[in-house]
């Protein structure tokens, strides 16, 4: 990791669509494609990314009991995350704002032990 | 008190903002720096008294601060495990360098206490223990709350300074407007907090109010070219110079047009016109130097009637050009009713009623009673004024209210 930078988490929240990541149009899809080139270009890295299946494909366990659909049901749904390297608060959140959305909004999250940890 | 705690205690509330930020350069974090910073003032009482008060007591200060800091960051073994500001780091072993040579790190401070990511309650919270060195029960007691609730709050509030890295900058310039504002909203909430506090306390009042225009005059100062910090500076001067007019003996609210004018402070009323003028002349008014041209026009007004209204009106409608909200309309449609009659200005405030915005707002159905009152329509009036009665968690405002009820159904 480069000297003094820090990573968070990026939590994508969407509103769902039925066809799910079908229903991305091509200039969003496109949009995401650029996103690790456009951070960079702004001193940041992408360290990892993970897009999800729409969350009617999640199955939730809690104690004992297996339960259809995701852990918390919210209008907009965890869609995606990756981790960004920052220098710090203000330069992750303006990388978040370069995420693409179409109806939702991103979380900023540090991770924790940012100094040590290593993703290559 | 006696002279040298006199002088601690105008140090304290002068220099505090200045030496912590001194000291942080040193230690990186907060906590560490508001100790080192808390134990030079306990010196200073306890050396004061036999070496006489320094010529520079700020000097004096910061440089017992940041000694006391390196003797705790030296003892402390475990130094890596704090979680550090983001302080470019400075030589320290050499806390004693000649206090002058230090960076004026104030605004970082405030910039950090008042960052976008933090909540407005915690900005506030942070901003009187950080900037001000207000003590923690001082400040759960201005807002009523328990104290272990603050504590935790500021708690809260640090952790995620340092483990979000909430960076100690002056933000970007294309940052800065924003982040100013932000600034300039928590100080105006500390303000108008002392303002309508309980009228029995007028000791939290005055110390919210006081801490408020001490830190609207640091940031004129720290921010010399912001027209808004300056605007800022000048609404709180207007409102200050007539805080003791603002109740009667009894602590029963007046209205402005009850007021005693002869009370109010010219000198205050003049600085805030001074700054006014000068802003007004650097370009585009903000919002809060449009709210104080307002406020100054009532603070220079011979008497209620003879305020200039048209005046006021025209400053409103710009006002509610760049800044939309629903609070703003309904204090124009006060300046609509002394231009062009209750009736129009009632038309506004039904308006603003059924728009929904404004819901549970005890200004709202106070000022449609006023409105109602001067048609003639006590009846209704009568009912509005109960409706905003049962809104007020203010005693002051309650009794007010309440003798409002009692001529209105009479």
């Amino acid at each position: 990791m480069a000297q003094n930078m820090a990573q968070y988490a990026v939590l994508i929240f969407e509103r769902e669509t039925p066809g799910g990541v079908a229903d991305m149009p091509p200039e969003v899809m496109e949009a995401h494609g650029q996103l690790p080139d456009r951070i960079a270009e702004q001193g940041g890295r992408i360290v990892a990314g993970m897009a999800l299946e729409p969350s009617g494909t999640a199955t939730a366990i809690r104690g004992d009991v297996v339960t259809d659909g995701p852990f918390i049901e919210t209008k907009e749904a965890l869609a995606g995350v990756f981790v960004i390297e920052a220098r710090d608060l203000d330069h992750a959140l303006a990388l978040g704002k370069l995420t693409p959305i179409m109806n939702g909004g991103v979380e900023v999250r540090p991770l924790i032990g940012f100094d040590v940890v290593e993703v290559t | 008190m006696s002279e040298v705690e006199q002088a601690v205690a105008d140090a304290h509330r002068r220099e505090w903002a200045y030496v912590l930020a001194a000291t942080v350069r040193v230690t990186r974090d907060l906590d560490t720096a508001e100790e080192a910073v808390q134990d030079a003032y306990v010196q200073a009482l306890r050396t004061w008294p036999g070496d006489g008060v320094p010529a520079r007591p700020g000097a004096w200060l910061t440089t017992v601060a940041r000694r006391n800091a390196l003797n705790v960051l030296r003892r402390r073994k475990t130094l890596e495990a704090k979680l550090p500001l983001l302080v470019e780091p400075e030589d320290t072993e050499t806390p004693d360098i000649d206090p002058d040579t230090i960076p004026d790190d104030r605004l970082r401070l405030i910039f950090t206490c008042c960052h976008p990511a933090l909540a407005q309650e915690a900005q506030i919270a942070l901003t009187l223990r950080v900037v001000c060195g207000v003590a923690t029960p001082d400040i759960a007691h201005a807002f009523l709350v328990a104290e272990t609730t603050m504590a935790a709050r500021l708690t809260r509030a640090k952790k995620k300074i340092a483990a979000a890295r909430i960076p100690y900058v002056i933000p970007s310039a294309d940052e800065l407007p924003t982040r100013v504002d932000a600034v300039l909203t928590v100080i105006h909430l500390l303000y108008a907090t002392g303002h309508t506090a309980h009228s029995g306390d007028d000791l939290v009042r005055d110390e919210l109010t006081g801490r408020a225009l001490d830190l609207a005059r640091m940031l004129r100062l720290l921010l010399p070219a912001d027209r808004e910090a300056a605007g800022l500076l000048a609404l709180l001067l207007a409102h200050h110079a007539r805080r003791t007019s603002r109740t009667d003996a009894h602590g029963r609210l007046l209205r402005l047009d009850e007021q005693d004018r002869s009370a109010w402070d010219g000198d205050l009323i003049a600085e805030a016109d001074r700054l006014i003028v000068a802003t007004l002349k650097a370009g585009p008014p903000g919002r809060f130097t449009l709210q104080a041209a307002i406020a100054a026009l009532h603070a220079q007004a011979p008497s209620y009637p003879e305020t200039d209204w048209p005046q006021i009106l025209t400053l409103y409608d710009e006002l509610l050009r760049i800044w939309p909200s629903a609070v703003v309309a309904l204090n124009r449609a006060v300046a609509v009713s002394m231009v062009d009659g209750p009736q129009a200005a009632l038309a506004e405030v039904e308006a603003i009623e059924h728009d929904g915005r404004l819901a549970g707002y005890r200004y709202l159905p106070a000022t449609k009673a006023d409105l109602l009152h001067r048609l003639g329509r006590d009846t209704e009036a009568a009912v509005a004024y109960q409706e905003a009665l049962v809104l007020s968690d203010n005693s002051a405002e309650q009794e007010f209210l309440t003798e409002r009820v009692t001529l209105t159904k009479s």
